[in-house]
């Protein structure tokens, strides 16, 4: 329960934030931190939990928005039934290229490779078929209804994505506790090892790929109705592949937390490097490259989990202070 | 039927498209081999390579196939000490690390260029760029040749060091048995830095032999990343001559289709190729397991 409490302590700290802030700068950095920080929650199911270190995320997230923007211009869906829709979709794509890459058995590198060129084809293709604008993109119509889940304020927006990064947690809180999540967690540890002790690993890693996929083109959609624009470089870029690796990594892979706190630290830097130097094209990536690298170096648990180690070398201490104490007391 | 002399040409054109595929394959194949790891940063140091060349001949004037003798020793001592110093020590031999590592390094690198450079796109223009040899029913050009003849040479030094040298014997045992290998006294760290630069020094030398007749910009390093994936895993992870034949293969592969089905499919062909060797035979054609 400790961990449910944590999340809705954090969400509600979140919550108030509109009723200070009322700067849209400030609300606009927010905004786009949390959706880092849905995409990221996604990779953190599969390669935080899992062990499947993904590059190519792009591929739900791009499916999510695509999906989201073109059902509601080409077929005039609603906005709310196309973001679903999105979301079902991603997670259909997560279920191909999970069945695909686990059923030959690739690990680790070919992992990586294969969700990369999979994200990749569908960059190309997005940015040639013609349902979805090709290489103009496309824009959805304003309409600043709620009911076409865009709103007038920014606060809205806001409060819309806090909610999904707040199921997402409470999504990543439940696997931690279930039993799904201590077989994905063994599969991760050894895989040999967790199959010859009855679990059933491809199916496990299908089903962590299937969830981490919806989770990220939840994002997607959620960026297509806060930009309105969608085109394939955004959608099945590398960047966004990258920033929903970064951002777990940097807060610690494997933790509830982690996607969050890595996205509010790489957002916060990157927009810091570009008040310094003004926007530069490039500067924030090559600062996310730099810190990838130096995180792995020297805070290999990440933010989350360097404190955790903290919290453990304290915990230890006072236990070993408190031992000799007990000792008298029996003797 | 088009006539068998243009099916010839096609054929031509892609061995020598193929050589370059190669060279930049071979830098990669020879890190796996030994390092076991995928080097994301591959794309990005060639970019880097193809702006040491632009600039080695904008500012220096040198020959981008003068170059050559400079920016291949120049990348083989980048290409260590990122290993040895970067990618090593970050690692601590975990192998998601790695992963991770290359990648940081590789958008770094990439961006670095781009924050540096923007985005423009520059050419050089040397005499030979369009020089030509006048076959009869095609024309070859002479830049292209010279990178076919390069190609060919840069293979048998790197055999030559594999076979006959020290270095190349300590490399080959750290492939075969890391351990082993460190108990007999070899210094694997040392090892793997240089094999590190050996393929940091190919990609150096694919630069200078592109530059003549391609363009810089900070993500040109990235159109041969998917391509070189594809040959090393269909020449076999790790395998020089693998590389070697499995670029020239898919130069002509890429040239007869781009005659047949038109140039815009030729990069989705690419990724599907790729895509399909990784699923259908992952472990068969890598040679070894992972």
């Amino acid at each position: 329960m400790k961990g449910f409490l944590l999340i809705a302590i954090v969400v509600a700290a979140f919550a108030a934030v509109p009723l200070v802030v009322h700067s849209n700068v400030t609300l606009n950095f927010l905004v786009v931190a949390l959706l880092i920080a849905l995409a990221g929650q996604g990779w953190n199911v599969l390669g935080g939990y899992g062990g499947q270190y993904s590059f190519g995320h792009a591929a739900f997230f791009g499916t999510g928005a695509y999906v989201t923007a073109v059902l509601q211009m080409r077929y005039g869906v609603n906005a709310w039934i196309g973001f679903a829709a999105g979301i079902a979709a991603g997670s259909a794509v997560g279920a191909i290229v999970g069945t695909l890459a686990f059923r030959a058995g690739l690990r680790s590198s070919y992992f990586a490779l294969v969700t990369l060129a999979f994200a990749e084809v569908l960059r190309i293709l997005a940015s040639v078929a013609p349902i979805t604008g090709a290489g103009v993109g496309m824009l959805i119509k304003l309409d600043l209804r709620a009911q076409s889940f865009q709103f007038q304020s920014r606060a809205l927006f806001y409060l819309v994505i806090l909610a999904l990064v707040a199921v997402a947690l409470v999504t990543a809180q439940m696997l931690e506790r279930s039993r799904f999540g201590a077989w994905l967690i063994a599969v991760r540890e050894n895989e040999d090892a967790a199959m010859a002790l009855g679990v059933d690993a491809f199916s496990i890693k299908l089903g962590a790929m299937v969830l981490s996929a919806a989770i990220t083109a939840a994002a997607g959609g959620f960026y297509a109705q806060y930009f309105l624009f969608v085109d394939a470089g955004i959608a099945y870029g590398t960047w966004i592949s990258i920033e929903a690796l970064l951002t777990p990594v940097i807060g610690g892979v494997g933790t509830v937390f982690g996607p969050l706190v890595g996205a509010l630290a790489a957002k916060s830097l990157g927009e810091g490097a570009k008040l310094v130097t003004g926007d530069v094209p490039g500067l924030d990536l090559m600062i996310y490259g730099a810190m990838l690298v130096l995180v792995i170096r020297f805070v290999p648990h990440g933010i989350v989990g360097a404190f955790a180690d903290v919290s453990d070398r304290i915990k230890r201490r006072v236990l070993a202070a408190r031992a000799p104490a007990r000792e008298a007391v029996h003797g | 039927m088009p006539s068998p002399l243009i099916l010839v040409a096609a054929v031509l054109n892609g061995l020598m498209t193929g050589a370059v595929y190669a060279l930049v394959a071979l830098g990669l194949t020879l890190i796996y081999g030994v390092l076991h790891i995928i080097n994301f940063a591959h794309g990005a140091l060639l970019s880097a390579a193809l702006f040491a060349a632009f600039f080695a001949y904008q500012i220096l004037g040198l020959d981008p196939y003068l170059a050559v003798f400079v920016l291949a020793p120049v990348f083989f001592a980048l290409g260590y000490a990122l290993q040895r110093f970067v990618i090593g020590p970050a690692a601590r031999g975990d192998e998601r690390n790695m992963l991770l590592v290359t990648l940081g390094l590789s958008v770094f690198i990439e961006n670095a260029l781009l924050y540096a450079f923007r985005a423009n796109t520059r050419t050089v223009e040397v005499s030979y760029a369009f020089k030509s040899i006048d076959l009869g029913f095609t024309f070859l050009a002479v830049p292209r040749l010279v990178s076919l003849a390069a190609v060919f040479a840069v293979a048998f030094v790197l055999w030559l060091i594999m076979a006959l040298t020290d270095t190349g014997k300590a490399i080959r045992a750290v492939a075969k048995e890391k351990l082993g290998a460190e108990l007999a006294g070899i210094d694997v760290a040392h090892v793997y830095a240089l094999t590190f630069g050996l393929g940091t020094a190919c990609v150096a030398i694919a630069a200078c032999l592109l530059i003549p007749t391609y363009y810089v910009n900070p993500s040109a390093g990235n159109a041969f990343v998917p391509v070189a994936f594809t040959i090393v895993v269909l020449g076999g992870m790790g395998s020089v001559p693998g590389a070697l034949i499995g670029g020239l293969v898919i130069g002509v592969v890429e040239s007869l289709a781009g005659f047949f089905l038109g140039e815009s499919l030729g990069e989705v062909g690419i990724f599907l190729i790729f895509i399909l060797v990784l699923l259908v035979r992952p472990r068969g054609l890598f040679g070894s397991s992972t």
